[in-house]
């Protein structure tokens, strides 16, 4: 269970990147997680949600894009998404594959709004 | 609205640390190697076994972590090496952070070789990098042939996996073959040995990947420098 801490350092991630922001405050902040990251989205979602209420982030959404095991093939280049943890290559049946992603555990993006520009989540703290 | 491109790790902070502490290891030359299994798999009998082996002038020290007590540390000074526990109140890991602030009064120029026991626990410990420069996964028969399926993380990233308890073979329903074919499902090509901590079994093997291991590490090291 350390999806408190990665909530935690997603949190403070977003708080830093809006010191670059004055005037403005984040809607939305997208993570990639990989299929091999450990992490698990619907307990980061709780842990997100419990440490951003009543404060000054309370309506930050988090958004999770989900990577899949995916591996590029050494023999003929074909790039698959790994199923059932079979990593030979569907094209040339090659064992010879490696991993290119899955293991992502990143901030992708941040959504940020100027405050007053639109009321749709907007703060009333300016 | 605006959408600002972040692309960095969520770890960032314990991935900064922990490349620091790598940059540090390599200047000394200590090959550092992260120990992670479930609880009660036996990385303290393997690093008792590993240590009694030892020559005592070898330059060999533990970092050993634990939610609570200093019972791990306690059972490994006896071999009368450097040995630190890491009591981490609740934290089911280690992180970057912890390893720097308990390597802060070694002089790492006095170590070859640094083993972190990481908190016993199959999951979170895979997310945070220790500066190591390979992690170890230790799995005991008792615990079943589908583990590597189940907590494919820390498979997926360990360079070796250590097969323990084998004396026990004989009592459990446990498929070995199984259990290796499951973790190169997870981890294609994984180094794999198969030990006892209690008879002392197989304990050759891993002493000859640790000596293979340091070799290398020497050799890559040397490289280097030339």
């Amino acid at each position: 269970m350390h999806e408190m801490g990665i909530a935690n350092s997603v949190l403070e991630a977003v708080r830093t990147e809006m010191r670059r922001y004055p005037g403005s405050y984040p809607c939305k902040v997208g993570v990639r997680i990989g299929e091999m990251a450990a992490v698990d989205q619907d307990a980061l979602r709780f842990c997100f949600d419990a440490i951003i209420l009543e404060t000054d982030l309370a309506s930050l959404e988090l958004a999770i894009e989900f990577c899949p095991r995916r591996h590029r093939c050494q023999v003929c280049g074909r790039e698959f998404v790994v199923r059932d943890y079979d990593s030979r290559c569907p094209q040339c049946v090659s064992l010879e594959t490696t991993c290119i992603s899955g293991d992502e555990l990143e901030l992708a993006y941040l959504e940020v709004e100027e405050y007053g520009s639109s009321t749709v989540g907007a703060k009333s703290t300016q | 609205m605006d959408r600002v491109p972040l692309e960095r790790k969520v770890l960032s902070e314990n991935d900064r640390i922990a490349a620091e502490l790598r940059a540090r290891f390599q200047e000394h030359g200590v090959l550092c190697l992260n120990l992670i299994s479930s609880p009660g798999s036996g990385k303290t009998s393997l690093l008792e076994r590993t240590l009694e082996s030892l020559p005592r002038h070898d330059r060999v020290a533990v970092l050993t972590g634990d939610i609570q007590t200093e019972n791990d540390a306690n059972r490994l000074k006896r071999f009368h090496f450097p040995v630190k526990q890491i009591t981490t109140g609740g934290t089911c890991h280690l992180d970057a952070r912890m390893i720097e602030r308990h390597l802060a009064d070694w002089p790492l120029e006095d170590l070859d070789l640094l083993f972190i026991e990481n908190v016993g626990n199959l999951v979170c410990p895979s997310s945070y990098d220790l500066g190591e420069a390979a992690k170890v996964v230790v799995l005991s028969v008792t615990e079943g042939e589908d583990k590597p399926l189940k907590y494919p993380s820390i498979f997926f990233k360990s360079d070796l996996m250590v097969l323990n308890k084998i004396d026990l073979l004989p009592y459990v329903p446990f498929d070995i073959n199984a259990a290796a074919e499951n973790a190169r499902k997870v981890h294609p090509g994984m180094e794999i040995v198969k030990v006892s901590c209690l008879t002392g079994n197989g304990l050759h093997e891993w002493m000859m990947w640790l000596g293979e291991r340091r070799r290398a590490h020497k050799a890559l090291l040397q490289a280097t420098v030339s």
